[in-house]
């Protein structure tokens, strides 16, 4: 068992108003972690302070540390961080002026590889890592993202998260915007995944989260309630507001 | 009984809403068709292959074309859009990305007002900052000219095209490790510029048909002249002297000069578009 990152203390900003209250968490590597709670809680904001995302809007903040494998990422420069901590979004979000295939490369070609070998391997295996390859390998670069349909579209982020090959990828709602045959596509790619990847998803569906993580931190109101197994947390959580939540009290 | 006329009644308001946007398009369509077809019939007849490739004749001699004044007015349009067209861009970029505060407010209001300035001031300003500074008339001042009204329309157009790609498109940049500047570049810049070509054209076709603020800082040129630094020739200056001379074949050659001039301006448009839609043709949906 090894720790992928480490979270103390983490308290987070918006303008005045404070967002999540000290956070500890200890992210396992490769396994999958899952985030639930009712909407608002801070689920977003804590994964967003994990690849210092929540800094690029402007009157956010956050205090505390954050470490992944030996590193604090706020020591570190910002573009930085985000190569080794990747991010899927809830909505999926193409680059729109981009062919499928500079969509995957984009990462690597704007921060300087020109070598076209390389980004060809990169495009192709990342896309098979996304289950993508056999849909799209004819169309690569006839085709533009936003052509895709919308569960096609969430594999490519997922391509083009994998593209600058990440250690850690976080995933926000990443199928709450997809149908159930796309969904379950995604879920399996998780599954894939998590053999070399540590992954941090949020998600609103607890079947979801019982299929496909090992361990499960419940949020409220910006505090971490109860982190643990996932078994545990569904079948016999310690803390009465998580059995309130899961068993659908409230929320 | 009461549902039958309901949708009766409905598809009388569609009919009519559709007949009077119909109609009001026509009106829209029909202005500029007659332009089009006013230059033609006054000065097709006019255009010829004297009218394209030679310099005015002497006053008082029939014939001679306005070939200098068509290349002059390139020359400075060229000018204009080389220093116009970056500035613009540049500023809209800055107030897209950059300018939610005091100075960015601030830059936009100018940029505004800049706008509603009349074009002879413009020439004024240009007059005072370059011929004056100079001490002649040049090329190079009508193209400054034409630049300093070039600039508040790009910059203007680059900040809403730039404002209406999505925040997420950004997100997904910042997302990969992608630096800011690199992110708004091949980007979010890439994302608008259907959009920001739409705002230069705009600009562009504005400044192309001014004559105010070419009077006193390109002044016109009888002769040919390739030089930024003398006087040239231009159409918009040509047409202006020729429609206000007391000869006939100067009319003639006026008619003919403000057709050239939008079948340039049109030309150019058309070519941009066409060469603009050739190199996004593979991202066709
Ligand atoms: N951009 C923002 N500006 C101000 N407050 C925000 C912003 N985003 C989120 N918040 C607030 O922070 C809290 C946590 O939000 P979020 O992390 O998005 O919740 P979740 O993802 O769990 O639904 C909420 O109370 C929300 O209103
Ligand atoms: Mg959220």
């Amino acid at each position: 068992m090894a720790t992928a990152v480490e979270v103390r203390d983490l308290k987070a900003w918006f303008g005045k108003t404070e967002a999540l209250h000290g956070i500890n968490m200890a992210v396992e590597q490769a396994h999958a972690t899952a985030v639930i709670g009712p909407s608002g809680c801070g689920k977003s904001t804590f994964i967003r302070c994990l690849n210092r995302m929540h800094e690029t809007n402007p009157d956010a903040r956050a205090e505390g540390e954050v470490k992944v494998g030996n590193a604090d990422i706020y020591d570190m420069p910002a573009v930085d961080v985000r190569r080794k901590v990747g991010m899927v979004f809830q909505k999926p979000n193409p680059f729109p002026s981009m062919s499928i295939y500079d969509n995957v490369a984009a990462g690597l070609k704007l921060n300087g590889t020109r070598n076209h070998k390389t980004l060809d391997d990169v495009v192709e295996r990342s896309l098979q890592q996304s289950a993508l390859w056999d849909e799209v390998k004819d169309v690569l670069k006839k085709k533009s993202g936003a052509s895709l349909s919308g569960g096609q579209q969430q594999r490519l982020c997922i391509a083009r998260a994998l593209a600058v090959n990440p250690e850690v990828l976080l995933m926000d709602e990443p199928c709450s915007a997809l149908d159930p045959i796309s969904t379950a596509k995604i879920e399996d790619l998780i599954f894939e995944l998590k053999q070399r990847l540590t992954i941090v998803i949020v998600t609103h569906n607890m079947q979801q989260a019982s299929r496909v993580a090992e361990f499960t931190g419940f949020f409220l109101m910006g505090n971490l309630v109860e982190f643990d197994r996932t078994e545990k947390i569904f079948t016999n959580p310690s803390d009465k507001r998580t059995e309130d939540y899961i068993t659908g009290r409230f929320g | 009984m009461s549902s039958g006329f309901l949708q009766f009644r409905r598809r009388l308001v569609d009919y009519a809403a559709t007949f009077t946007a119909a109609f009001l398009s026509a009106i829209v369509v029909g202005t500029l068709v007659a332009i089009f077809a006013y230059l033609l019939i006054k000065g097709a007849g006019s255009v010829n292959w004297a009218f394209l490739t030679h310099t005015p004749k002497p006053v008082g001699e029939i014939g001679g074309g306005m070939a200098n004044a068509i290349v002059g007015s390139a020359l400075i349009l060229g000018m204009a859009s080389l220093i116009g067209i970056p500035f613009g861009i540049g500023a809209g970029i800055y107030l897209a990305e950059y300018g939610r505060n005091r100075l960015g407010a601030f830059v936009r209001f100018t940029a505004d007002v800049l706008n509603g300035v009349p074009s002879i001031v413009i020439g004024l300003v240009a007059y005072g900052l370059v011929v004056f500074t100079q001490g002649h008339f040049s090329a190079f001042a009508g193209g400054v000219a034409l630049a300093i009204m070039m600039v508040p329309v790009v910059a203007r157009t680059t900040e809403e095209m730039l404002l209406l790609v999505p925040q997420a498109v950004r997100e997904a940049a910042f997302g990969l490790g992608i630096p800011q500047w690199r992110t708004t570049i091949s980007i979010t810049l890439a994302s608008a510029r259907a959009g920001i070509l739409t705002g230069i054209m705009l600009a562009f076709a504005r400044v192309a048909g001014e004559t105010a603020p070419l009077m006193f800082t390109a002044l016109g040129n009888q002769f040919w002249s390739f030089s930024p630094n003398q006087p040239i020739a231009a159409v918009p200056l040509q047409i202006y002297t020729y429609a206000l001379s007391p000869y006939d074949d100067w009319h003639r050659q006026a008619w003919a000069a403000a057709l050239v001039l939008v079948a340039l301006i049109v030309g150019t448009i058309s070519l941009v578009r066409f060469v603009f839609a050739r190199s996004t043709l593979r991202e066709a949906r």
